[in-house]
């Protein structure tokens, strides 16, 4: 168990920056979710802190220690892979088995462990079958299971559930989560999916072509973001010009609608029906710019498409963002 | 649908039975038919009353199996460097070790001659460094058999090697590292492990072609180290007694589809 330290960590191949003077501290037991576009450099950060890879300059620091020239097996790194990377000659046993045996602990006390590595995933009663005999989320889970049996430090997750369907997703990140926080382990997890930050993290770090763009907590993230990059990229973002002319952010779900009232005019282009919520697509009068989306729960006032309607927002919902 | 297809394959398969598997159905009976008589196994107790069939027979085994043997050691080292380079790197390894492919044997076999000759290349390193007075004789042994079958039949191994290696995913051996495995245990654990079934394939593969080997034997043993292949080629071309030939062949033949069985048991087993 310990916290992570970046210190202005840069990793170039060539002149290109895959990772561009990161700096990030993450607390012991935290959960920070490393959030980015694809190619913005996520797994490269990952490989550097778990030692597949050295940092072109910067320090990287685990439990104070600093790691930076120490090799990956030294590190004590619990580190899932996209793709699992689950050994296929071995069962999901032996898998699981394979980290205790290497740190030479006894047979019967590695048994005990991996089974109840097992146990904690749910994957009890699968022990002998191989990787291949098992479904995507059933091969996450043992890696994780493979990931977290040795005590690991920290826990380093890369996308653990982008390859698998969206229902199954939803439902691991709840039993990540819960593992995570009954473990108690350092944890950074990497997704380029918004709401599994969103949901996940204690922070979010938002990255972007290899930069920092914002360290936050996801609340803050989301509604006071650092620039325009992350206010788009978490979500559904509306801009409302300012009086001193600059832009500030209105989330969809802040902006009021009314049939009549106070507000600006205007007429609903598009009403988009999502279970829990509707999406309305909104053309304000005068303003032929693109259009603004509000979110509003389904069992309030409807309002069909074509129909016009009143449109406002606090004062208070607003957040200034540089253009 | 099924047999739509058996109009087009029915002459190829009449023309693989003919050229096939007549001749060895042909050969079997010869090994088991006595003019006159029918069936007989006098051709076999012909070969066990004269010692020098058995002789040649363990013969051909051993310096198949030694031959084998140091394409392993060669050939395993090869194929892991290979997968170390570069796309480039790669390539040019490649086509150097399939090259030979495209030069006859005999060609390669008489250059093994001018190599490793009393005044060949080795000879004359050998005593130019000195490190031996007198020229090592290399040909006409079974040291120069050995040497020119592994060099032959290298190509064999080392392909299918290769492709299992590069085959394997290099995160499978960062995960091992990351897990805290040094690397002779990635190496043992991990990589081996998943190059077995290609090693194993190639290893088969290398010693039946070994077993039934002639024109490397007939060159670099110069009559000398007596094979299988040759001593079928004294007795039908030379002496000629065909029931004899046949009847070892038909050994041969049930070593080797034996050698196989055991292989196919032991692959069934890894895999299951
Ligand atoms: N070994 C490498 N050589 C050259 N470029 C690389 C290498 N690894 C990653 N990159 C580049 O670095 C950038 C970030 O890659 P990566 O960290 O895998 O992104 P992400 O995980 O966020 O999708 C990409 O543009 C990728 O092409
Ligand atoms: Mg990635």
């Amino acid at each position: 168990m310990s916290e992570i330290r970046l210190e202005g960590v840069t990793k170039r191949y060539g002149t290109f920056a895959a990772a561009d003077n990161v700096d990030l501290a993450v607390t012991q037991g935290e959960l920070v979710t490393i959030l980015g576009p694809s190619g913005s450099g996520k797994t490269t950060l990952l490989s550097l802190i778990a030692g597949l890879n050295k940092p072109t300059s910067g320090r990287i620091f685990i439990g104070g220690r600093d790691v930076t020239d120490a090799p990956a097996q030294e590190r004590n790194i619990g580190l899932v892979f996209q793709s699992y990377a689950l050994f296929p000659h071995m069962t999901v046993l032996e898998n699981v088995l394979f980290p205790l045996g290497v740190r030479k602990i006894g047979r019967a006390e590695a048994d005990r462990l991996a089974r109840d590595a097992l146990k904690l995933v749910r994957l009890d009663g699968l022990e002998n079958r191989r990787p291949s005999q098992l479904s995507g989320g059933q091969q996450q889970r043992v890696a994780l299971a493979r990931a977290v049996v040795f005590k690991p430090d920290i826990l380093l997750l890369d996308e653990p559930l982008g390859a698998l369907d969206r229902k199954l997703r939803e439902e691991l990140q709840v039993e990540l989560k819960q593992l995570q926080r009954s473990l108690g382990v350092t944890t950074l997890l990497v997704t380029h999916d918004q709401e599994e930050a969103l949901s996940l993290s204690d922070r979010i770090m938002v990255l972007d072509k290899g930069r920092t763009q914002q360290v936050a907590a996801p609340t803050e993230a989301y509604l006071k973001p650092a620039n325009r990059f992350v206010a788009e990229f978490l979500g559904i973002a509306n801009f409302v010009g300012l009086p001193d002319g600059g832009q500030a952010l209105v989330r969809p779900e802040r902006i009021k609608i009314s049939s009549s009232g106070a507000g600006k005019p205007a007429r609903v282009v598009e009403a988009i029906y999502l279970g829990q919520m509707v999406r309305y697509h909104l053309s304000l009068d005068g303003e032929g710019a693109k259009p603004m989306v509000a979110a509003a729960p389904f069992v309030g006032p409807a309002y069909a498409t074509g129909e016009r309607v009143m449109v406002s927002w606090d004062a208070a919902d607003l957040w200034p963002v540089a253009k | 649908m099924r047999g739509q297809g058996f109009g087009f394959v029915a002459p190829l398969l009449v023309l693989m039975f003919v050229a096939f598997n007549a001749p060895i159905a042909y050969m079997l009976g010869l090994a088991f038919w006595e003019k006159g008589r029918g069936f007989t196994l006098q051709h076999y107790e012909g070969l066990l009353e004269a010692p020098v069939y058995l002789r040649v027979l363990g013969n051909t085994m051993r310096v198949a199996l030694v031959a084998t043997l140091a394409n392993v050691v060669i050939g395993y080292p090869l194929a892991l460097w290979m997968r170390g380079l570069s796309n480039r790197g790669r390539m040019i390894a490649l086509s150097l070790v399939v090259l030979p492919f495209w030069v006859s044997i005999l060609v390669r076999t008489y250059a093994w001659i001018v190599v490793l000759g009393n005044g060949g290349l080795v000879n004359r390193t050998l005593q130019w460094s000195g490190l031996t007075d007198a020229p090592v004789s290399f040909l006409y042994n079974e040291l120069g058999v050995t040497i020119g079958m592994a060099n032959v039949l290298l190509p064999f191994l080392v392909l299918p090697l290769f492709a299992a290696m590069i085959r394997i995913d290099d995160r499978l051996l960062q995960a091992a590292a990351s897990l805290g495995a040094p690397p002779r245990t990635i190496f043992w654990k991990v990589f081996f492990p998943l190059t077995l079934p290609a090693l194993a394939a190639g290893t088969l593969l290398v010693f039946i072609l070994c077993l039934g080997f002639y024109v490397t034997p007939a060159i670099l043993g110069g009559g000398r180290v007596p094979m299988i292949s040759n001593l079928l080629d004294t007795l039908i071309n030379q002496i000629p007694r065909w029931e004899q030939a046949a009847a070892i062949s038909t050994i041969l033949l049930i070593v080797t589809l034996l050698i196989f069985a055991a292989y196919r048991r032991l692959d069934r087993k890894a895999a299951a």
